[in-house]
Order: structure tokens, then C-alpha cells, then sequence
């Protein structure tokens, strides 16, 4: 049972990571119906930026908890001046073009943004040390610490703030406005191309917020990190339906404990034969299944809505 | 004849094509403020086309407009919205999704100002900008006859309640000229009159009204003055009575054929 409940924490950990870069993927689908690929490397990015923000703050000899919070702030700012200009860049010259051309450029802003990370920051394994302890709590025979604590925390109150913007504010009914109708919603006075720039600029911030909970659980960074936790996030997006905002937070959070739970017990499933790290073959088989059984995700309705 | 200071749209020469088909050809309009215009004629005559040429949806490809005071050739839909034009759509295009109080909300878009910094603190000036445009939405819904279920999604109204609230979203632009594509289509005979009235009050608000219709008798009925086109040219333009008198036009509508009395219900599919 122990194992059980740590594998529950680590996978509600995890899921919350996926469920704010899913978040970034399903904003920018519903709003363009394209898949950002290049959104797995705005994390690593962030992730990057918040190091290297980190390390230059405390080598100025900034108290460590202000340290954290600015080297946050500049990663979330970097990103979303990202977000923008790769928008700019590379999707919007292509809006009118056929829906495979953007989903080409995307992988290659994928590739370029890997190749730029590891020109200036190398092939190397970064450790990402939070200039302060993190105290771990045992909750009955589970160990859950400060950071993982500080993760779910955030992102909760993250994903909260979102739907409130999305669901209650000028800015949130445009961007529903352009997602359902842009035709109608340009003639209400909405500049579709303003909203497009917002949604990339808010996916981006929650991209980096996940890049530096990530690096701070894990204590590494690597220029290659958005590769699997961007496709993962993808899968969480299509298993909670993609487009629907609550079935990113749904999907992420599933995808998170299926993962867990599926590593915590591969070993005494199979005997032994497979281990815990065939791990991410749970995300994949997962994808697999729900294109198979349920392609337009468990909270989403309509497929094809878009021709 | 009309001072030009009386004109709020003036349409010279407008010509718009498809590849080889000519939608709209060298048309020209004049339509006064205050005033309900009326543009009528067969399927696919360009009266759609016309639309999202003053709309912006499409750039023409000869000609210009004027819209009060202002000449464009090439505009961004937004930009004209702010100017003061909204319109209507011959299939209802409303947020389905979003409730009916929301797309009124949505509307109000252009007379709003607050931006995501005002959202996310919310300072004295969003919160009472928020507040003003739920007040102004739920008027709007009440102005035109939808009383019950603010919250109610869009898709979930009946039909005549969804052609009423995209002219009560077509209104909290606050427009000068308001567009509406055959707002009567597949309403009931009471449905109609209601429209009528609003129609009327609309006008007497001050907003110039711009109106493609099928229902003859209501565009008979409703408007100040009518005009007629076909393949995408103008062939008539004056009050009811003379239009419905006119050879030319009698001849669009009935392929010849001289009855006056009834040109109503014509088939209404696939117009572009």
C-alpha cells in the first residue's frame, strides 16, 4: 500500500506539470487548429532561462527565496516573448496555407529551438539546485517534500486563475469568441490576430512555470528535456479531449498517475521482466488507445469541427 | 436629390469576382441615415457578396465605399465593426457554445477597453467596466423580446430567439449602419411581425438599417426605398411601389411572367 500512495503523489506531481504545458497545447488548437509542436521546447527554454536567471541572481547575492520568485518571473517573461515571436515567425505567414504546412514549420521550430538551447547552453546535464532545503513530509508511508508540495499548490491555483480569465474576463470571451466563430467574431470588433498573439503568450507562461517545477523536482535540466514531456503534454491534451481546457487539466493529471502508478508496478506485473523504466510506454500505449477508441478525448465533444 | 451629407454608406462602381464569375458588377448604392434599405433579388444575384464586401469578409476587386465620411477599398472586418458597421448572417452564426447574455458580451468588445493587466488585478476601473457591460448586455437581450434564460447557451435557443440575439449582438457594437442577411428566414408569421417592430424601433433609435430579404411583403412592408439585383447587377432601385412595379424586375423574379400580387417565398438554398 505504501508504494500505492507514493506512486499516487508522485503521478499527482507529475500530472500537474503535463496538465499546464497541455494547457498550452489545447489554447492554441482550439483557438488555430495547430498542433504547436514546438510548445515541449518553450519549456525547456523556460527551464534554461530560470538556471541561468537563478545562478546570475545568487552569485549578485540576492536572498534566495527573492531569487527563486524574479529567476521565475524572467523565465515566464522570456517565454512569452517566445511564444510571440514564434508565432509571428513561423505560423503566421502560414495561416492561410494548407493545415500540413504549419505542422511541418512546427517540428522545425522544434528542431531549431533544441539546436539554439544546446549552442548556448551544451550537451550537458545542468543541475537545479533551489538555493534552500526542501523538507520531506511523510503522509502515512508516503514522503511527499516542500517543492512537490509547492507544485500541486501552484499549479492549482494556476489552472484556477486560468478558467477564471477564459470564463470571466474581456480577454477570456474573446479568445472563446475567435475558438467558436472567427468570422463572427472579427465583425463584433475582435482582431483575431491580437487574441492568436495572447493565447501563444499565455501558454508560453504556463510553459515556463512548468519548466522550472520540472527542473526543481528533478534537479536537471538538459537541452533535450521538451522533447518527451512536450509529446507526453500532447497526450494528456488528446486524452482529455483536445481543445477543452478542462480536459488538458483532466488529461494531464490522468496521464500523470497512469504513468506513475504503471512504473510503480510494471515490475511485479510482469515478474520482473519489464522495469520501471519502460515507464513512458504508458503515455504512448495511452495515446494509442484513446485515437483508437475515443478520438475526440473523454471531454471532448465535437470532432471534425473544423474541416 | 439626396445631400451628400445625408449618406452614411455610398457604394460606387463595386465590382467583386469569383474567378470567372462575376458576383458583383459595377454596383452602386447609396443609402441614407436613418433609413431602412432594402436589397432584394433571386438566388445569387450577389446580395451575400455584397455584404461581406462592406463587412470586409471579402476585398473588392474594383470600385470603393464610403462609410460615413470615410472611403475604404481594403479593410479589415475588425476595423470597419469599429467604424460602425455590424451585420447579421443568412445562417446564424452565433458563439454556440457561449451563453446568450456572453455573445452580447462579445459584442461589446470594440466599446470596451479592458486588456488582460486591468483583468488580472482587477482595478476599480475593470470591475466597473465588467459590471457595466453585464447591465448592457442584459438590456440589449430585453430590447429585443429575449426575457427569459440569460444563461442559457446560444445553440439551446430556438431559432427565432437566435436571429434576435445576433441582432442584439449586432448592436452593443454600437453601430451606425446595421446589416442584417435575411434576419426573417424560416420564421413563423408571428415571428415576422415581432421582427417588423423591432425593425421599426430600431430605425427610430437612429441606426440606418441595411436588410436582404426573400419575404417580399415585409421588405414591401418595412422598407424606405429597395433595391434589385441580379447577376450581380443593380437593375432597380426606389421606393416599394415602383420597384414592384418595375418590368425589369418582375422579369428576374418570374422569368417574365407579369402577376404583381404575390413574388413572396422563392427557394432559399445554398446562396454564397
Amino acid at each position: 500500500m505504501d508504494i500505492f500512495f507514493q506512486q499516487i503523489i508522485n503521478g499527482l506531481v507529475q500530472g500537474s506539470v503535463y496538465a499546464l504545458v497541455a494547457l498550452g497545447y489545447t489554447m492554441v488548437y482550439g483557438i488555430l487548429g495547430l498542433i504547436n509542436f514546438a510548445h515541449g521546447e518553450v519549456v525547456m527554454i523556460g527551464a534554461m532561462v530560470a538556471l541561468a536567471a537563478l545562478q546570475a541572481l545568487l552569485a549578485a547575492a540576492f536572498a534566495p527565496v527573492l531569487a527563486v520568485l524574479l529567476s521565475l518571473l524572467i523565465a515566464v517573461a522570456a517565454c512569452m516573448a517566445l511564444g510571440y515571436s514564434i508565432e509571428r515567425i513561423a505560423y503566421r505567414p502560414l495561416r492561410n496555407a494548407p493545415r500540413l504546412a504549419p505542422l511541418i514549420t512546427a517540428i522545425g521550430m522544434s528542431i531549431v529551438l533544441q539546436n539554439l538551447a544546446m549552442m548556448i547552453w551544451g550537451r550537458e546535464y545542468h543541475s537545479f539546485n533551489l538555493p534552500f532545503t526542501s523538507n520531506s513530509h511523510h503522509l502515512g508511508g508516503a514522503v511527499m517534500n516542500d517543492v512537490q508540495i509547492g507544485i500541486v499548490v501552484v499549479a492549482l491555483v494556476i489552472m484556477a486563475g486560468l478558467m477564471w480569465l477564459v470564463h470571466h474576463t474581456r480577454t477570456g470571451r474573446a479568445m472563446r469568441a475567435v475558438a467558436e466563430n472567427p468570422a463572427a467574431a472579427t465583425l463584433m470588433g475582435v482582431d483575431i490576430n491580437r487574441v492568436i498573439s495572447v493565447t501563444f503568450m499565455l501558454g508560453s507562461a504556463l510553459a515556463a512555470i512548468a519548466g522550472f517545477m520540472v527542473s526543481a523536482n528533478y534537479g536537471i535540466v538538459h537541452y533535450y528535456m521538451g522533447f518527451m514531456l512536450g509529446l507526453k503534454a500532447f497526450t494528456a491534451a488528446v486524452l482529455g479531449g483536445i481543445g477543452n481546457l478542462r480536459g488538458a487539466m483532466l488529461g494531464g493529471v490522468l496521464l500523470g498517475l497512469i504513468e506513475s502508478l504503471g512504473a510503480g508496478y510494471i515490475g511485479d506485473i510482469t515478474g520482473g521482466f519489464l522495469g520501471s523504466h519502460y515507464q513512458d510506454v504508458f503515455a504512448f500505449f495511452v495515446l494509442i488507445a484513446v485515437l483508437v477508441f475515443r478520438p475526440s478525448g473523454l471531454l471532448g465533444e465535437k470532432l471534425a469541427e473544423r474541416a | 436629390m439626396t445631400q451628400a451629407s445625408d449618406r452614411l454608406l455610398d457604394l460606387n462602381s463595386v465590382g467583386k469576382h469569383f474567378g470567372g464569375v462575376i458576383a458583383l458588377a459595377d454596383v452602386s448604392l447609396h443609402i441614407r441615415q436613418s433609413e431602412i434599405y432594402g436589397l432584394i433579388g433571386p438566388n445569387g444575384a450577389g446580395k451575400t457578396t455584397l455584404f461581406n464586401v462592406v463587412t470586409g469578409l471579402y476585398q473588392l476587386d474594383s470600385g470603393s465605399f464610403q462609410f460615413a465620411g470615410q472611403s475604404y477599398t481594403r479593410c479589415k472586418p475588425h476595423l470597419l465593426a469599429q467604424a460602425g458597421i455590424a451585420r447579421t448572417f443568412q445562417n446564424i452564426r452565433l458563439f454556440a457554445n457561449m451563453s446568450a447574455l456572453e455573445n452580447i458580451m462579445v459584442g461589446r468588445h470594440l466599446r470596451t477597453r479592458t486588456g488582460i493587466w486591468g483583468a488580472l488585478t482587477r482595478n476599480a476601473a475593470a470591475r466597473a467596466e465588467e459590471r457595466a457591460t453585464v447591465q448592457r448586455a442584459r438590456e440589449l437581450l430585453e430590447y429585443v423580446g429575449i426575457t427569459c434564460a440569460h444563461q442559457t447557451l446560444a445553440k439551446h435557443l430556438s431559432y427565432g430567439e437566435q436571429r434576435r440575439l445576433e441582432i442584439a449582438r449586432a448592436l452593443a457594437t454600437e453601430p451606425k449602419l446595421l446589416a442584417l442577411d435575411e434576419p426573417a428566414a424560416g420564421m413563423n408569421a408571428t415571428e415576422t411581425v415581432a421582427l417588423k417592430a423591432l425593425l421599426q424601433k430600431i430605425r427610430a433609435s437612429g441606426v440606418t438599417v441595411l436588410l436582404i430579404e426573400h419575404d417580399v411583403k415585409l421588405i414591401m412592408g418595412l422598407c424606405d426605398r429597395v433595391a434589385v439585383l441580379d447577376y450581380g447587377k443593380k437593375i432597380a432601385e426606389g421606393v416599394p411601389e415602383e420597384v414592384r412595379r418595375d418590368p425589369a424586375v418582375i422579369a428576374a423574379y418570374l422569368g417574365g411572367e407579369t402577376t404583381t400580387s404575390n413574388l413572396s417565398p422563392l427557394p432559399q438554398a445554398g446562396e454564397g
